[in-house]
């Protein structure tokens, strides 16, 4: 559906996208998540086609974007992290022009407008004028107007931000209910969003390409610890060595202890593959140290994402 | 369409040259005829130099300004289609205004003697000059994301055009005959008389095609820096 190869793009000295290349499935969504300045936006606005690349090539439908402007564009629906919104037109005008400009058939046009605002929720705003519309029907209608056409292919930058959460969970399940028809590339800030929603994440920092996986991988940490947290009743040092002596533990790190209790907090390091918590438990058990808490830490994306962006260590 | 300006433009104009031509028709009592009218559209075009700026500079700058050129950027349509779109828009408000000073000949044949090809040249002049000050507009807008500043390079352009007449005494003399192809308002003269020749509406429209092809470049040119 989408395919970038080597696409890049200077400013002068500065390389706001260095080297990037990615594929698309059909009906995929895939997540660009970075740091503001990453080139997030810049990558969304060349995949668009609105803004040139300095190398590389960018296909949509089979259609390069420079090459075939026309033909590539009539496939793709783009939200920007501002909406191309006229102010001075009603919400129905508007998106008759929109209609209009994507050379949407005379004959399919108000049925399809009406299907669209009924999707996106606009229906009864539809004769307002769009500077008199609330932050969060603005933005729907900037999601109607990537929607008019029928493209295969949803470009979104940020479409969330500035939402309540209410309204954010009404986008969010729009988006999902969007993937049926539609590829899309979404980017957010809003981490959690992103590895509820898509089905894979792609990390760029400074232009380039962090990691690209799903957020299931990418939460298993580098692949390398999964990490517990435990908190057993006992004799501090009896209880570190104790668990460091279990079989799949890589490290042991004491946390925090009151010092009147005998409760202690523990973050135990082990070995991915086994289920780590059994031995732990047998282990304990057999010396008689009550485990009173046993919670796994799973790297949630917020941790990856700043480990990937602070170390700027290439993962693939 | 619920922007007042246009309405406040027209209006105005019609305030203005109304004024004008009632002055001329007092000033040449018993001879209120074709020359009356055409009088009043040779100085219509230097009120145009002033409000023309002021109908141009919206057409492309605002847009950029507030990023809703992205709408039009990413749809399957051309720049040069986007670009010649907009500009007969203003050529509309144009004929429009036109239209609105079409009094004046029905006024001249119900009380008094018209020239028909006079009549016709003189109108088709100032249509060609307006065109081709809304062409110079368009080019100014396209350069700047302020419309305040697309105004006034419009103005200063279309003023020095105006006057390119009088320059020669500064420029000497080679530098003059460059100049003068951009005198603009002199090119119709001809017309008034009643002589229709075709040299002068091939430079209006080549005028034309001039600043349209280079708004056309300044904004392909921004997408591909």
């Amino acid at each position: 559906m989408i395919e970038v190869q080597n696409l890049s793009k200077s400013y002068g000295q500065i390389k706001a996208v260095d080297n990037i290349s990615f594929t698309v499935e059909k009906g995929e969504i895939i997540g660009f998540l970075g740091p503001n300045g990453a080139g997030k936006t810049t990558t969304m606005n060349m995949i668009a086609g609105c803004l040139s690349t300095s190398t590389g090539t960018i296909k949509v439908c089979e259609s390069d974007v420079f090459e075939n402007p026309a033909e590539a564009k009539k496939h793709i629906g783009y939200l920007p992290e501002q909406p191309p919104l006229y102010t001075d037109m009603t919400v129905k005008e508007y998106l008759s022009f929109v209609s209009d400009l994507k050379k949407v058939e005379k004959s399919e046009k108000v049925q399809q407008m009406n299907q669209i605002m009924d999707l996106v929720k606009i229906t009864d705003v539809q004769n307002r004028l769009i500077n008199n519309l609330s932050k969060g029907y603005k933005q729907r209608v900037g999601i109607a107007q990537a929607l008019v056409g029928g493209p295969e292919v949803l470009i979104m930058d940020e479409p969330t931000v500035g939402l309540d959460p209410q309204q954010i969970i009404e986008i969010r399940k729009l988006i999902k209910a969007l993937r049926k028809d539609h590829t899309i590339i979404l980017s957010s800030h809003i981490l959690p969003e992103v590895s509820a929603v898509c089905d894979r994440v792609i990390i760029i920092n400074k232009g380039q390409i962090s990691a690209i996986d799903t957020p299931e991988n990418l939460s298993k940490g580098n692949g390398n610890s999964l990490k517990i947290s435990i908190k057993v009743a006992g004799p501090k040092k009896n209880v570190t060595d104790l668990l460091k002596g279990v079989d799949g533990v890589a490290n042991v790190e004491l946390v925090n202890s009151s010092k009147d209790s005998e409760e202690s907090d523990y973050i135990v390091e082990a070995n991915p593959d086994i289920d780590i918590r059994k031995p732990i438990f047998r282990a304990l058990a057999a010396k008689d140290y009550p485990i009173l808490e046993l919670k796994s830490m799973n790297l949630s994306l917020e941790d990856i994402f700043l480990q990937l962006t602070t170390q700027e260590k290439e993962v693939e | 369409m619920l922007s007042p300006l246009p309405y406040v433009l027209v209006g105005l104009f019609m305030l203005i040259t109304s004024f004008q031509f009632t002055q001329y028709y007092s000033s040449m009592k018993t001879t209120l005829d074709t020359n009356a009218v055409n009088a009043t559209l040779g100085f219509a075009n230097v009120v145009l130099v002033f409000l023309i700026p002021v109908l141009t500079m919206k057409l492309f700058a605002e847009e950029r300004k507030n990023k809703v050129d992205t709408l039009l950027i990413s749809s399957p349509v051309s720049i040069t289609s986007i670009v010649i779109a907009k500009y007969l828009a203003a050529v509309v408000v144009l004929l429009i205004l036109t239209a609105t000073t079409l009094i004046y000949p029905i006024l001249v044949i119900a009380l008094s003697k018209i020239s028909p090809v006079e009549m016709i040249g003189g109108y088709l002049g100032f249509i060609l000059v307006g065109a081709s000050f809304i062409a110079f507009g368009a080019f100014a807008s396209s350069l700047t994301e302020s419309q305040v500043v697309a105004a006034v390079i419009s103005f200063i352009g279309l003023l020095l055009m105006l006057i390119m007449n009088g320059v020669q005494s500064i420029v000497g003399d080679n530098a003059y005959k460059v100049l003068k192809w951009f005198s603009l308002l002199d090119k119709y003269d001809a017309y008034q008389s009643g002589k229709f020749i075709i040299t002068p509406i091939i430079y209006y429209l080549s005028f034309i095609a001039l600043f349209l092809f280079l708004t056309i470049r300044v904004i392909e040119k921004r997408r591909w820096s």
